[in-house]
């Protein structure tokens, strides 16, 4: 027995180097039948968070080529979109009015259409933007222009059976009525024909307190517009001596270099509107002439 | 810094090195794998105890095969040349251990010769072992032979390079140690 153990001691370098050779080569030959379950359970768990940090440096450098996959794939699908074809019907939206008129307690007041924006400019002075809706689908004169993404963006000035033509916000005969969101003070958006990305807002008293970041949104007291939409945030404010009144540069809200899908919205108490504001002037102006 | 700690952060680079550059970098041939890992044992001091020595390379070998998904492959391999180590600097160069001026193998410690000599047979021992348990599963003789030699010569060829790129700063033995 002392032999034994004597032989082992000797020998016990090379014993246990058998030992972990039958280990190695046990988990190798067993490999399938413990696939993952025993061994690879909890030695998983650490080499997939190593693994894990490495594919986070690894992914920036196929970045690229994904992305190139993925618009490709983004591609693809937006050819399957229904607005490919050319489809001439309307979508409608409800508007609630602040003043109850029928049972319901609300009377439509703008009527929104989509449409997609097939021709448009930047870079001269008079910009205009084509769109594909036109008189068939009920397109009049001097419906507003909204963007995707609310802001608005023109009013339309010509209308074809099937098309028209919106007079874009980057027009330099373009006066839209506007009002600060913080302060409801109205003043007018023009454009000075030099860079698409801002546009100027004049007429507010310089008693209002202007901050640079403000937002500027469309004004209750358009015929065309719809109140509340956003136009742009002010970025630079400056005082008109001549007048006394700001000039404020505004960044508009939407990108006019990529107009895409946008609504046509009608105001359908415009014709009314505008008429008791005609009968209005006619009524004062023939007082004025005919004192007494 | 320690011996202790300096091994284990050379393990862990080795590693790293194995797992995401080596064997994801393009191959010459779809089988021939260039392999540094085990340039970890190489280099391990000379004081480590045999046992220790078997031991390290278990779990040197078995921590890659984690990786890379076949428990016991290069564990199988390390415990060899674990094992073999000890002889082999024992005919290259018949010392005693306390013998040696520097704590580790080297081209310095050991002369050029005995160091390249020392590097080949235990990569052909790895390479071979390795690749024969590999060639069990699947695989032609002519393939297998063709295999260790052309791994053997990309594996010694990496491991000279390392070598001369990063001469490591070797402690002269102290008495104190």
């Amino acid at each position: 027995m002392r032999n034994v153990f004597l032989f082992i001691r000797r020998y016990f370098t090379f014993f246990s180097f058998l030992a972990f050779q039958a280990l190695s080569l046990w988990f190798l030959f067993s490999y399938n039948k413990f696939h993952r379950s025993k061994f690879l359970g909890i030695a998983n768990e650490m080499t997939g968070r190593v693994n894990n940090q490495y594919n986070k440096v690894e992914d920036y450098f196929s970045f690229k080529e994904e992305n190139r996959r993925l618009h490709k794939f983004n591609d693809s699908l937006l050819n399957l979109l229904p607005s490919n074809f050319a489809k001439r019907d309307t979508s409608m939206q409800l508007i609630k009015d602040s003043i109850p008129y029928d049972t319901l307690g609300h009377y439509r007041r703008y009527i929104f259409r989509d449409a997609t924006v097939i021709y448009n400019t930047v870079n001269s002075r008079k910009n205009y933007m084509q769109l594909n809706r036109g008189s068939n689908q009920g397109i009049k004169d001097n419906m507003a222009v909204i963007n995707s993404d609310g802001s608005a963006v023109g009013i339309v000035v010509a209308v074809s059976p099937n098309y028209c033509q919106a007079m874009s916000l980057l027009h330099v005969q373009n006066t839209v009525s506007a009002s600060m969101k913080r302060s409801g003070e109205a003043g007018t958006i023009e454009w000075d024909g030099l860079d698409p990305r801002f546009l100027t807002l004049k007429k507010i008293p310089k008693s209002v307190e202007v901050k640079n970041g403000d937002t500027v949104l469309t004004s209750p007291y358009s015929y065309n517009i719809p109140p509340g939409y956003m136009i742009g945030t002010v970025a630079e404010v400056k005082v008109d001596n001549a007048t006394g009144m700001y000039l404020v540069k505004v960044k508009t809200a939407a990108n006019f270099y990529s107009l895409q899908q946008v609504h046509i919205v009608e105001n359908i108490d415009r014709d009314e509107q505008v008429k008791l504001f005609e009968d209005t002037r006619k009524k004062i102006e023939e007082a004025k002439k005919n004192p007494g | 810094m320690s011996s202790f700690l300096r091994n284990i952060i050379r393990l862990a680079i080795f590693i790293l090195i194995q797992v995401y550059v080596l064997n994801k970098i393009p191959h010459l041939h779809r089988f021939i794998t260039p392999y540094l890992y085990y340039l970890f044992i190489l280099w391990l001091p000379f004081s480590v105890s045999r046992f220790g020595l078997l031991f390290i390379g278990f779990v040197t070998g078995l921590i890659l095969d984690y990786f890379m998904m076949t428990p016991g492959l290069h564990a199988a391999a390390c415990v060899l040349i674990a094992y073999i180590r000890p002889f082999i600097i024992n005919v290259l160069t018949p010392r005693d251990i306390n013998e040696f001026n520097y704590r580790e193998p080297s081209a310095v410690a050991m002369g050029w010769t005995p160091f390249a000599v020392y590097v080949f047979i235990l990569t052909l021992l790895h390479h071979g072992y390795m690749l024969f348990l590999e060639w069990l599963d699947m695989g032609n003789f002519l393939d297998f032979i063709i295999r260790v030699l052309a791994t053997t010569g990309i594996s010694l060829l990496l491991i000279f390079t390392v070598e001369l790129l990063f001469p490591r700063r070797l402690k002269f033995r102290t008495n104190t140690q």
